[in-house]
């Protein structure tokens, strides 16, 4: 494992610090217990957004802490929930008064330490909404499993929830909006190499040098089936059929394409990957209103790419429009 | 012979030092189903605790001990077992009440709570390749020796035989929850690291109780 670290269980820590010097203009960086939030939280009568899970997803989710999208985000171990007492703490800075919206990644330890942190926070007298993102049609949603992760679709959930508790939406209609881009939301990835945990120092599954994993999450698990690698556009045809089967999506539908690298594949690789999905969507009719490509909710060094794709209304545009002013997403402001 | 407060520091203190022994099995275990932090978060969690056991006040109980663990596995271990693990030890910390001793219907008593608050927290039943598996046929073998009027150790004793035969029988299972569940079908073959993490925490249990027994 060659990685640029000190001592494995400061990763973390040193990261965050890191981060909050290089955007201290953006962000206010708590270190006990550990969270990020906007350098100017809270902020008044607006409805305050927390969201939060395991850290080696950046720039998930402190990179999206600011103007137009987070009030604070909330990283834990790597790959590992936060615990409760940090979720309070970044609960309690950003209450302005009108509620805080939680966004969850549906993972089991996410789900369950965001569901105490909200009813600590409850008994503090504030007022806490939780909406759970799982939008990975990998997972197969029965009660045999616990249910769909949260990938790709939380990063779109979270800037358009972010808009709307900009513009001053009550805590009720900006957690509306949220479900609603989360159930208008599929993802589904693929890893051409799996990534190494700090504190593990091995890889988190082994791939042969000509094999892929098809349906893969965001914490170095296996995915559903593992294959021989394929041309880029045969890739790309694995991951839209299922997710365009899903909802399903219909000619006529506007959508936003959101091509995302896991980590450790560059640029160049996801926009061929972006040629073919958009090729896909124009044979079926189905428009491309707005796109997003880059490593924005990462894995991460795994090499690979997860595709999502949010049906978009007019609201939804307006919305992923309006500005925004974080680490990782800037424009119009 | 019931078990008293020098029982639950003995217990904590030993389950921290398995853990940290388990550490790297817990991980590897984990990594082959899951996302491959389960010893590190256990090994900070009773870490966490182990310098908080020197603060306790004088004529602390058994239900303190306890509660003490499960406020810092709540606050540090995080991912699901922490949760988990937290509301297992709060209910048995409500279970062992104010007692200065527990004797083995007492201790049978702690385990099935428990129990129910791990079911309560993580919906899992038995059979989903859960750490319930190690701990519903503890509690089982637990009710049981304590109706036949076994000692404490002796309690303990028969939870973790069961537990132990508990995780064992996870490997050939399917997980139906938490990340594991992820793999369907490729999730068999594999023991579930947190039936074998609660099993080396009754285990530990167990031993310290026939030391404190022997005593």
């Amino acid at each position: 494992m060659k990685k640029i670290i000190n001592d494995p269980k400061r990763v973390v820590d040193e990261s965050v610090a890191g981060f909050g010097l290089a955007h201290a203009d953006i962000v206010r960086v708590e270190m006990d217990p550990i969270h990020v939030v906007r350098a100017d939280a809270p902020v008044a009568g607006k409805v305050g957004i927390v969201s939060g899970g395991g850290s080696g997803h950046e720039p998930l989710h402190a990179g999206y802490v600011g103007f137009g999208m987070l009030d604070a985000a909330v990283p834990g171990a790597v790959f590992t929930s936060p615990t409760p007492d940090p979720i309070l703490a970044a609960t309690k800075a950003v209450d302005g008064g009108a509620g805080v919206l939680h966004i969850v990644k549906n993972y089991t330890g996410d789900v369950l330490n965001f569901e105490t942190a909200a009813d600590l926070a409850s008994a503090d007298g504030i007022t806490v909404r939780a909406i759970v993102t799982n939008d990975d049609v990998a997972v197969k949603d029965s009660l045999y499993t616990a249910g769909r992760r949260g990938v790709g679709g939380t990063v779109l959930v979270e800037k358009i929830a972010g808009a709307a508790a900009e513009r001053g939406d009550s805590l009720d209609e900006v957690a509306d909006l949220a479900e609603r881009v989360n159930a208008n939301a599929r993802s589904m990835g693929l890893a051409l190499t799996p990534c190494v945990v700090p504190h593990a120092g091995e890889p988190s599954f082994t791939l042969a040098e000509d094999e892929i994993e098809i349906g893969i999450g965001i914490h170095g698990e296996p995915g559903r089936e593992r294959i021989k690698l394929e041309p880029a556009d045969r890739l790309v045809d694995r991951l839209i059929e299922p997710v365009l089967d899903d909802l399903p999506y219909a000619t006529g539908d506007r959508v936003l394409l959101f091509v995302n690298g896991m980590g450790g594949t560059p640029l160049i690789e996801l926009y061929l990957a972006y040629r073919r999905a958009a090729e896909v969507l124009e044979e079926r009719g189905i428009m491309i209103a707005r796109s997003l490509v880059g490593n924005y909710i990462t894995s991460l060094e795994m090499q690979g790419m997860s595709l999502t794709l949010l049906r978009l209304d007019d609201e939804m545009i307006e919305l992923w429009d309006a500005p925004v002013q974080t680490a990782a997403l800037r424009w119009g402001r | 012979m019931g078990l008293d407060i020098t029982w639950a520091v003995d217990w904590v203190r030993q389950s921290a030092d398995v853990i940290a022994e388990h550490r790297v099995e817990l991980i590897t275990l984990d990594r082959e189903i899951g996302d491959g932090d389960h010893g590190e978060n256990m090994d900070r969690g009773f870490q966490a605790v182990l310098p908080k056991l020197d603060d306790l006040p004088a004529g602390s109980t058994p239900g303190d001990v306890l509660k003490l663990v499960a406020t810092t596995l709540i606050s540090t271990v995080g991912g699901a077992a922490g949760p988990l693990y937290g509301t297992a030890y709060l209910r048995g910390a409500v279970a062992a009440g104010s007692a200065a001793s527990l004797d083995g219907a007492a201790v049978a008593a702690v385990l099935a709570a428990a129990r129910d608050g791990i079911v309560a927290r993580g919906k899992a039943e038995t059979g989903d390749k859960t750490m319930v598996d190690a701990w519903t046929p503890a509690v089982e073998a637990a009710a049981l020796a304590a109706s036949n009027g076994a000692d404490a150790a002796a309690v303990l004793a028969a939870a973790a035989d069961a537990a132990r035969a508990g995780s064992d029988a996870t490997v050939p299972l399917v997980a139906r929850k938490g990340r594991a569940s992820y793999l369907g079908e490729r999730s068999a073959g594999h023991r579930d690291p947190g039936a074998q993490s609660s099993a080396l925490l009754l285990r530990a249990a167990a031993d310290t109780a026939s030391v404190s027994a022997g005593a």
